[in-house]
């Protein structure tokens, strides 16, 4: 090939797909990933901030748990992160890229910040709260539905809808703010309802986020279980598996396909409720955050696994708000955790690979 | 005529940042990667840009404005195409998702950038915000003598440097995918990659070349906003939804760069357009900006109605291609 006639010896790599592997393999393999990981990312916080590696880790592990109201936060966060990540697996096990979970949080917040705002004082406690669920699931789901409709009757190509959906929905929210903001002229809608508390998560048992657990939990459970026991989780599958066998076996795709991305806007659209009744109380363009996305990283990394996604979920929040930390620490910007984020999620990505193909190197005498 | 002239001029400028990085969306989508991160390296391009020069301008007693030019735009396309391997790396090499890996791409690269240009004139050990005069005055050089001539002058000759580039290069980059065998090859590669491998090409060659090069083209479109747009300073955020409406912009030109300078022109003209709406009020604006993403929606929704073979994207688009699993 390359001209050479001489003998020579030369290494190849040949790439083999594993036919099995073992668990304690598979997760020995994700162990190394991320304590790779964590090296490269010690060397980052190393080469900015020139402190001892090993008081940054400390640093970090401080910031994500070191208080109470840290750890409380991580948990937010947390949940915050698992629950996008399972509004999103019925899409993806549809193999429908629904890139627009932003968007479709960030509706679901307007409508709850929508409710707080004009509904806040007129009606009694017990009925607003509800209303906010209803109305952030009926947002987020129309936010889902419009793209659906499309590829179910056009194939027009998803991922790229749903991205632009995101911006349209950040449009919109600067729209309402105009109407919204408070003080007039600041451009934000700040703390909304900060004397009634009308429309904020109650305080159960003394703790403030143990409603958006709850919540969390709740819609974990009933998705692991529409997921693997019903006749619904399993017709989307199907669907996602071939398109053409789903329509041999008699199942209506188009259907599927909107019902799907129904239940997946849904989702995401009570997360943006979670954000905005029970933690932030305010709503802006960054409602979101980026955890639309990262929240897909975490549903496709985990291979749809509840129990995985948990695991991803807390370790990349308690990384991130650690970091967050440092940042303060040493007066640098908080993006400082989209770094650390990122440089996890490629060796995270990646790992993959060596979970799925074993590589066998040997020499081999090649004569031309 | 004078407001005519001005809201030419601001669309060219909107446009610019957005063309360079739809060419090289472009470019990497021929050869069946869809990059959703090059957003994330526009960033990283613009602020490697900025570092660069800012670094140049520092450790020199007398910039001169042409070695920061020459420092600034090496820098950036360094680190896009860093952006760029790290993406191939992962979906060429180790077989990842194409989607996942460029999210997680454009995260990184959003807080790389986010987290440089807030923080570098602390890291340096200066106070304030960063500001790289002298080599942005050497991208915001207009051509002399044509810029003077009235109004036809002002409308084709007043740019910097990067905004003849950025049509240069869109105009080659047309080229060289219509009309030469390696154009003819990526494409082959887009389109069937198992064929394309049976025919002898290097897919995986193809890949990783169309993809760093798509990268390094789409760098400079952040580097066009730091220096030429923003005047060679940073603001945390402001480079926006830009790297994303690139992506969009794909999809108006149907896949080629020739369409795309239109295209960006248009995606410019909306951008602005409110401001040249008289009457409207600060809500209704809003509105009016959402409509780059509106008109990609429906031109997206036409096209996959229409269903041209010409018009559509690389029928191997997103996925990644191993020979052992023909």
């Amino acid at each position: 090939m390359n001209g050479s006639h001489k003998q020579k010896d030369r290494l190849v790599i040949h790439m083999i797909k594993r036919d099995t592997i073992s668990k304690p393999k598979e997760w020995g393999i994700r162990l190394i990933a991320v304590l790779l990981s964590l090296i490269v990312c010690a060397v980052v916080i190393y080469l900015i901030t020139r402190q001892n590696p090993a008081e940054v880790y400390s640093g970090i592990i401080d910031g994500a748990i070191g208080t109470k109201r840290r750890a409380w936060v991580t948990v937010r966060e947390s949940v915050l992160l698992l629950i996008i990540a399972v509004g999103l697996v019925p899409a993806y096990r549809m193999r429908f890229w629904n890139i627009g979970a932003e968007g479709q949080i960030l509706m679901g917040g307007a409508a709850t910040a929508a409710i707080m705002i004009y509904l806040g004082d007129k009606l009694p406690k017990s009925a607003i709260l509800p209303l906010i669920i209803v109305s952030s699931l009926a947002a987020g789901m129309i936010w889902g539905l419009i793209p659906a409709i499309f590829k179910a009757h056009f194939n027009t190509n998803e991922t790229l809808f749903t991205l632009m959906m995101n911006y349209t929905a950040m449009q919109l929210i600067t729209y309402f703010i105009v109407y919204w903001e408070n003080p007039k002229g600041s451009n934000t809608v700040g703390v909304i309802n900060p004397a009634t508390k009308a429309g904020w998560f109650p305080k159960v048992f003394g703790m403030d986020y143990f409603l958006n657990v709850l919540i969390v939990v709740i819609v974990t459970v009933v998705m692991t279980v529409y997921m693997k026991y019903t006749r619904q989780g399993y017709e989307l599958a199907v669907v996602g598996e071939s398109a053409n066998t789903a329509r041999y076996a008699g199942i209506n795709v188009r259907k599927v396909i909107i019902r799907t991305m129904m239940i997946s806007g849904a989702i995401c659209g009570l997360a943006g409720a979670i954000i905005v009744s029970g933690a932030s109380h305010t709503i802006s363009t960054s409602t979101a955050g980026g955890r639309g996305f990262t929240a897909i990283i975490v549903a496709w990394m985990s291979k749809f696994n509840p129990l995985t996604m948990i695991i991803v979920s807390v370790f990349l929040v308690f990384m991130q708000q650690g970091s967050i930390q440092i940042a303060t620490q040493f007066g640098l910007n908080e993006n400082a955790s989209s770094i650390i984020t990122g440089i996890l999620l490629f060796f995270l990505i990646g790992c993959e690979f060596f979970v799925n193909y074993s590589l066998v190197v040997y020499r081999e005498r090649k004569e031309d | 005529m004078n407001v005519l002239l001005a809201f030419i001029q601001g669309a060219i400028g909107q446009g610019i940042t957005i063309l360079f990085g739809a060419t090289g969306e472009i470019v990497t989508e021929k050869s069946g990667n869809l990059n959703l991160g090059i957003p994330g390296i526009m960033y990283m391009g613009g602020i490697a840009g900025l570092m660069g020069a800012f670094f140049y301008e520092k450790g020199t007693a007398s910039p001169s404005p042409a070695m920061g030019l020459l420092v600034s735009m090496l820098t950036c396309l360094a680190a896009s195409f860093l952006g760029g391997l790290i993406y191939s790396v992962l979906t060429v090499t180790l077989r990842a998702n194409q989607n996942v890996v460029g999210l997680a791409l454009t995260t990184f690269g959003t807080g790389f950038a986010n987290f440089f240009g807030g923080s570098i004139s602390k890291i340096a050990g200066g106070v304030g915000q960063i500001s790289v005069a002298s080599t942005a005055s050497a991208y915001r050089a207009k051509i002399p003598v044509l810029s003077g001539i009235p109004f036809v002058g002002k409308i084709l000759f007043n740019y910097g440097i990067l905004t003849y580039l950025a049509i240069i290069i869109s105009v080659i980059v047309t080229l060289v995918i219509l009309r030469t065998r390696t154009g003819l090859h990526l494409v082959a590669v887009g389109e069937s990659p198992a064929t394309a491998d049976a025919a002898g090409i290097n897919v995986n060659r193809y890949k990783y070349v169309a993809t760093l090069c798509g990268s390094m083209i789409a760098g400079l479109g952040g580097l066009y906003f730091v220096m030429d747009y923003l005047g060679g300073t940073w603001s945390n955020n402001g480079f926006g939804d830009r790297g994303w409406l690139a992506v969009a912009l794909v999809i108006l030109a149907l896949w080629n760069p020739a369409n795309a300078i239109w295209g960006a022109l248009l995606f410019g003209a909306l951008y602005i357009l409110y401001i040249y709406i008289p009457g409207l009020s600060r809500a209704n604006q809003e509105l009016v900006k959402m409509l780059p993403y509106l008109v990609t929606i429906i031109v997206l929704v036409l096209t996959s109605k229409r269903n041209k073979p010409e018009n559509q994207p690389p029928a191997s688009l997103g996925l990644s291609y191993f020979r052992e699993e023909r």
